[in-house]
């Protein structure tokens, strides 16, 4: 089907016909193991707090301190398994260890009861996911030829996404009828998890073989993921994470003046999944016609917009609908769309390295713009911070916006 | 891949998927049958009409016998804690009560789970409700019923990010919320500061409705405070005390210290004299304590404790605060215990 793709002439491709698949056959089977997997770590997510508090009677004040840590971890290990992926030529199998490790956590949740076990194995389920990310989207740009890269992540982060919203109402399903059955959701949990490991190792195909003539194993060197192209983009998603300052501050303003988000706060992230589960197809397509750099970019003025109604002066339902769907609509164009541009940045052989290196500057750039925010949240109160971010990612928009197609052109065809 | 080879994968894919959803579905339906049949049998000790101790002093608590009745608010005579419950049919995760108001927090179930705040009469007839933000942890009455506080996990479960706060608001009992103490004034050591890892729980009220005792935690040291609520100040009184409880006569802080200090996972309690700022420190045995503890009287303490190794499960002990004395099984299968001393509204402090 990949061949096939690329075989077609341009000018048919650019009409969607149907009864031809747009989108090779390994994404949709990657998407669904991410679909599954997402079943699987949210349903448990969803709960943890209950569990813990609830049944081991533990203070998640400890929970929370430890979970800062993570992200750090996460970073180094996203940056490991990118090598490892390039070097060893097996992405399915370096995302399928990180698959794995977070499938043998759940496992371990089944019999852990201290709080030391709990963070023991919600540790080794963040590393699994720092691990699989990188390689598995490598795997879906490798099987996708560039103008159908935004429909490719799109239908990927679609059902990765019908997951995530599945997984808390699952779980939350369960213990409404079975009120203790905690390790009944970590039951399930695990055999969605099962299921989405043996459709990764079973049914989705490896590495596409290398062009024939190529027999000797290219090297895998630092300075072609240090590619001034990648750079550059690295440069611009760097920037705009510092402005990016976390879901989590934009419900708290929200909070502070509507009760219909005090109501559903403990549901506003299933909100901003669902807008998010319906925008990533189209997005994609959108980015697909009028180039992904330029869509990540636009991207964050739903961001803006999100900064600006979080910070107006009025409460209501249609202030926080607005809000969770611009939430969503920032996602949807950029997370996948992340992953696209930085795959053709930097050749082939070093395309996972080169998409876990964007993955891991968003990371660290997030964490360090909520670290910051936090700060402003503080001094200055949630409103002025929030209108301070927004007239600061403003500005960035004002520069990159127009420069943004520059990526775009520089982007490797193949 | 060979077709052949395919289909074998695929057949594999199935199996495994069968043996999996086979799995997870007999587990869930055990689960499911034992819940009907906990739900069906009697009750484990003999119960009794919910309105039987009203007036008396008695404990109020959260009900945790395994059965038909988990999870709801009950209670026994201070003078036999060990006489049939009470047993009412509202459920409440934590709960405080004086002799006119109960304060009740509560993890609504369905599909769509949400949290609550109720305010009760002493009847548990239903007042007010007030939309919760995650998790209940603490609530407490001031002893005269007119102000309630409660203090939630807020698990910040966003797409990309994962964090944790608490969050901890006072209302006026009949009235409006009084606001976050986030947002109160914070005076450390003397100096005025506005960290933005600061995490507030754990209220209790003295009896002038305005003065209370809370923790504030910031970089990862947790304070017990003093706070105000006309000045909209949180003072600290001294470094590592977590959930303070003020005594009934109001001269002594019952709390929580860190036995493994920066783990946060290993629990004593110790009874700060507020004149002398001497410490007691209590030896409640192996077992952390994570509880708010409760003034039985002057001289002890109640704190709820999870059994090992079995979710759910706790039980109410007792420990007095004289150095030396040792923890005793209070109320078996009970939880967020509140001890009502009178009956017009005179209670015991922290209840």
């Amino acid at each position: 089907m990949y061949l096939s793709l690329q075989d077609r002439p341009a000018a048919e491709r650019a009409g969607s016909r149907p009864g031809r698949p747009r989108v090779a056959r390994v994404v949709v089977l990657l998407g669904l193991v991410s679909l599954l997997t997402d079943v699987s770590s949210e349903s448990v997510s969803a709960i943890l707090p209950l569990y813990l508090t609830g049944a081991l009677g533990l203070s998640m004040v400890a929970y929370g301190f430890v979970e800062g840590l993570y992200q750090g971890v996460s970073a180094v290990v996203r940056i490991g398994s990118g090598l490892a992926a390039d070097r060893s030529e097996h992405p399915k199998w370096v995302a399928f260890a990180g698959y794995g490790l977070s499938c043998a956590a759940r496992v371990l949740m089944i019999g852990a009861a201290g709080l030391a076990s709990m963070t023991a194995v919600v540790t080794a389920d963040r590393v699994g996911k720092g691990i699989r990310t990188a390689p598995r989207d490598a795997m879906i740009a490798a099987a996708t030829p560039t103008e159908d890269l935004g429909r490719a992540f799109g239908v990927h982060r679609t059902l990765d996404t019908v997951g995530a919203v599945i997984g808390p109402l699952l779980a939350f399903a369960v213990l409404w009828a079975i009120p203790d059955g905690y390790r009944t959701v970590m039951v399930v949990s695990l055999a969605f998890a099962l299921v989405g490991l043996a459709l990764l190792a079973l049914l989705v195909p490896g590495r596409p073989s290398r062009p024939a003539g190529e027999q000797v194993r290219p090297r895998v060197r630092w300075r072609d993921v240090a590619d001034p192209r990648l750079r550059r983009m690295l440069l611009l998603v760097g920037v705009l994470a510092l402005l990016t300052v976390g879901d989590g501050f934009v419900y708290l303003a929200l909070l502070e003046r509507s009760d219909f988000a005090a109501y559903w706060f403990p549901l506003l992230y299933v909100g901003t999944n669902a807008a998010y589960l319906v925008l990533a197809l189209p997005l994609g397509r959108v980015a697909d016609r009028i180039g992904r750099a330029r869509m990540l970019v636009l991207g964050h003025l739903a961001l803006l917009a999100v900064y600006v109604v979080a910070a107006l002066p009025v409460g209501g339902a249609a202030v926080t609908v607005a809000c969770l769907v611009a939430l969503g609509a920032f996602y949807a164009a950029t997370d996948g769309v992340t992953a696209a541009v930085a795959g053709r940045l930097v050749p082939p052989g070093v395309r996972t390295s080169g998409i876990a290196a964007a993955q891991t500057v968003v990371a660290v750039g997030r964490l360090a713009a909520a670290t910051g925010f936090g700060a402003l949240w503080f001094a200055v109160g949630p409103q002025a911070a929030l209108v301070v971010v927004a007239v600061a990612l403003a500005v960035v928009l004002a520069v990159v916006v127009p420069r943004a197609g520059r990526l775009d052109r520089v982007a490797e065809p193949a | 891949m060979s077709r052949a080879g395919l289909r074998s994968r695929v057949v594999a894919f199935v199996a495994v998927s069968l043996v999996c959803v086979a799995g997870a579905g007999a587990y869930a339906a055990q689960a499911l049958a034992e819940r009907r049949d906990e739900l069906a049998a009697p009750p484990r000790s003999p119960q009794v009409a919910a309105d039987r101790y009203a007036g008396e002093p008695r404990l109020v608590f959260r009900n945790t016998e395994i059965g038909a009745s988990f999870g709801l608010v009950a209670s026994v005579p201070l003078e036999d804690p060990r006489a049939p419950r009470a047993v009412s049919d509202v459920a409440c995760d934590r709960v405080d009560a004086t002799a006119r108001v109960v304060s009740c927090l509560r993890t609504e179930r369905g599909v769509v789970t949400k949290y609550a705040w109720l305010e009760l009469a002493a009847d548990l007839a239903q007042r007010r409700r007030a939309p919760l933000t995650g998790t209940p942890s603490r609530t407490r009455l001031s002893p005269d019923g007119r102000l309630a506080s409660s203090t939630v996990f807020v698990a910040g479960h966003a797409y990309m990010q994962v964090g944790f706060s608490t969050a901890t608001v006072v209302r006026r009992v009949g009235g409006g919320s009084l606001g976050n103490l986030e947002d109160f004034g914070l005076v450390v050591d003397g100096r005025r500061v506005a960290p933005r890892d600061r995490n507030v729980w754990g209220v209790t009220f003295a009896d002038d409705d305005r003065t209370f005792y809370a923790t504030v935690a910031t970089g990862g040291v947790p304070y017990l405070v003093r706070g105000d609520l006309e000045e909209r100040t949180l003072t600290s009184v001294q470094p590592g005390a977590e959930c303070p409880s003020l005594s009934p006569d109001g001269s002594r802080v019952a709390y929580k210290i860190d036995r493994d200090p920066g783990a946060g996972t290993d629990w004593t309690l110790g009874v700060l004299d507020l004149d002398s700022g001497r410490t007691t420190r209590l030896d409640v045995g192996p077992s952390s304590v994570d509880d708010q503890a409760e003034w039985l009287d002057d001289e002890t303490l109640l704190y709820g404790l999870a059994r090992t190794g079995a979710p759910g499960e706790t039980d109410v002990w007792s420990l007095g605060t004289r150095p030396g004395s040792e923890p005793r099984l209070y109320l078996r299968d009970a939880w967020s215990p509140s001890v009502v001393t009178g009956t017009t509204g005179t209670t015991g402090r922290s209840s």
